[in-house]
């Protein structure tokens, strides 16, 4: 059983802003996803290894050349607020 | 039956590309199926371009639908979210450049669930999709809006992405075919991550070859995917009408509780089909099936948790107030983010924090090598498995959205093919009162070519997929 007081805890970790009403509806339905999620447990797994990912490649290389990158402008183009080629946000700090 | 390539490209050769795009665009216009998040203004110029330059690359004239996650330079790209309203990519995915060179016209954005979270299409800001079959119910998802206009006549072919089934979905349930290509065979590059390690982008349309016909523009090699794989292509050359003595495995936990008694029935017709046309079928067992469903979620759901922290109305998208940068993020998503992609963002999130990791998401993991491995000795003895797509037809608007828990698991027979990563295609074979039941059809790794050519000649054989919608002409 997860509490309110988990997802909003959770909320804040995912920067997620939650309403008192909607944590208790949240808090409901999680808890039934969990609760399935739990009968993995069942499931020996001792000494399998886990899989990240199917595709058997690692590190794959490139040459190192520069090649042509996005104009900045069209990047900026979809930001909010902009000054002097930056994006602007409000303080982080 | 609806128009395929073949026969479009006959027709743009006698008139225009520009008339057959025309003629496109009015069904869309005509049509109240919310199949399209946006139209392209510039598909006739698309298409006037075809014509004047002469251009005869092999999808030349042809309008093909993208689903709204697929990045398309200056055609607003929403992912069917109201956290990306008026976003418009400045670049191409590596699937756009390459349909762009064979001579496609994007013609719009079709809907889908927000983010591709969902089994429906009804978690889309722009409301659900409607299924040609029947306007109650769902054109299944999350590529519904590119299996319903298909499915319509409102385009001959689409693309959609499948990270859990949501290409083959609502291709059974509007009755066309749509393909999951293995994990690496189609670049990545430019579609917008919702589970990163499990999804493909996929064709849909209304026969095989079609299908196959965009693998062999759409699947080659882009080093701006590191996961995409060098691979050997010619999945037109593989369509033959030849399954003599093509081994099937028919898995039984496929068949189990919840699947649907007609939708069981179908499939083991169309698996005596291909005993009449020459294979042969032996049953198989995959024990860590049952699973797969709740592996599936704990990892598309973190992997969720991860790549949607990007919207946080700073770069793109737009923004709430906030005092802080911190206040204003977790307002943006709060209010922009619908309930299921705030769902699975939590649940991911809460997978991956600390104390909780080792007992779900790696536990996740450790379960999906053991599902990879179900596959793997299936096909030390089978050319291709057979399994109902979908556990039941269609369903009804409205009737899973307040139980997340019984949407996902409709999602059961789909999600154990993309934590393994091998190919599946869905090709209709049957219809249960008078909804479309879709036959899977899964290949081994980079073996596209066997259930591609399984398929054709099963569609050479039948004729589920001549049938048409109501009111489609």
């Amino acid at each position: 059983m997860i509490t309110k007081e988990q997802v909003e805890h959770i909320g804040w970790l995912a920067r997620v802003n939650i309403d008192e009403e909607d944590a208790f509806e949240f808090a409901s339905e999680l808890s039934t996803v969990l609760d399935y999620f739990g009968q993995l447990d069942e499931v020996e797994t001792s000494g399998v290894k886990p899989t990240y990912h199917v595709a058997d490649v690692m590190n794959v290389f490139r040459e190192d050349k520069p090649t042509d990158s996005l104009e900045q402008a069209a990047i900026l183009a979809n930001a909010e607020d902009i000054q002097e080629g930056y994006i602007k946000t409000p303080k982080i700090i | 039956m609806l128009e395929g390539l073949s026969d479009l490209k006959n027709k743009i050769g006698s008139s225009s590309a520009e008339d057959v795009v025309a003629s496109y665009l009015e069904r869309i216009e005509k049509s109240d199926i919310n199949a399209f998040t946006c139209i392209a203004e510039d598909a006739i110029d698309q298409a006037r371009k075809v014509d004047s330059l002469d251009i005869e690359g092999p999808l030349a004239g042809v309008p093909i639908a993208i689903k709204d996650n697929i990045s398309t330079k200056g055609l607003s790209t929403t992912c069917s979210s109201a956290i990306l309203d008026g976003y418009v990519p400045p670049y191409d995915a590596h699937v756009i450049e390459r349909l762009r060179k064979a001579g496609a016209v994007i013609i719009g954005k079709s809907n889908m669930d927000e983010f591709g979270m969902g089994t429906s299409t009804e978690t889309s800001t722009y409301g659900p999709t409607l299924n040609p079959w029947d306007a109650e119910r769902v054109a299944g998802g999350s590529s519904g809006g590119s299996a319903a206009a298909v499915a319509a006549g409102q385009v001959p072919v689409s693309l959609g992405s499948d990270t859990g089934g949501s290409v083959r979905c609502p291709a059974a349930f509007c009755g066309t075919v749509g393909l999951k290509p293995t994990y690496g065979a189609v670049s990545r590059y430019g579609l917008v991550s919702y589970a990163n390690s499990l999804e493909q982008i996929g064709p849909l349309a209304n026969r095989v070859e079609d299908v196959a016909a965009l693998m062999d523009v759409i699947g080659t090699y882009d080093n701006r995917d590191s996961t995409c794989v060098k691979h050997n292509a010619g999945y037109t050359d593989a369509l033959q009408d030849d399954v003599e003595g093509l081994k099937i495995g028919v898995p039984a936990e496929y068949f189990g509780e919840g699947i649907d008694d007609n939708v069981q029935k179908l499939v083991w017709e169309a698996i005596g089909k291909f005993e009449d046309m020459g294979a042969e079928y032996t049953k198989v067992s995959m024990p860590n099936t049952p699973y797969a469903l709740a592996a599936y979620y704990i990892i598309a759901m973190s992997e969720a948790s991860s790549n949607l922290a990007r919207f946080d109305g700073t770069r793109y998208g737009n923004r709430s107030e906030g005092e802080n940068w911190h206040m204003m993020a977790s307002k943006t998503r709060q209010e922009k983010f619908g309930a299921e992609v705030k769902r699975r963002i939590l649940l991911g999130t809460y997978a991956l924090s600390a104390g909780y990791h080792d007992k779900y998401y790696l536990k996740a993991l450790k379960v999906r090598t053991l599902v990879k491995q179900d596959f793997e000795r299936a096909f030390e003895d089978v050319d291709v498995l057979m399994a109902p797509t979908m556990p039941t037809p269609a369903f009804k608007i409205g009737e899973k959205m307040d139980d997340p828990l019984s949407l996902y698991l409709s999602d059961v027979n789909t999600v154990p093919i993309n934590l393994a990563g091998v190919p599946s295609i869905s090709v209709p074979c049957g219809f249960s009162e008078g909804l479309p039941v879709g036959l899977q059809v899964i290949g081994n790794y980079f073996d596209e070519a066997t259930i591609l050519k399984a398929a054709h000649s099963f569609e050479k054989n039948t004729n589920h997929h001549t049938k048409l919608a109501p009111g489609v002409v």
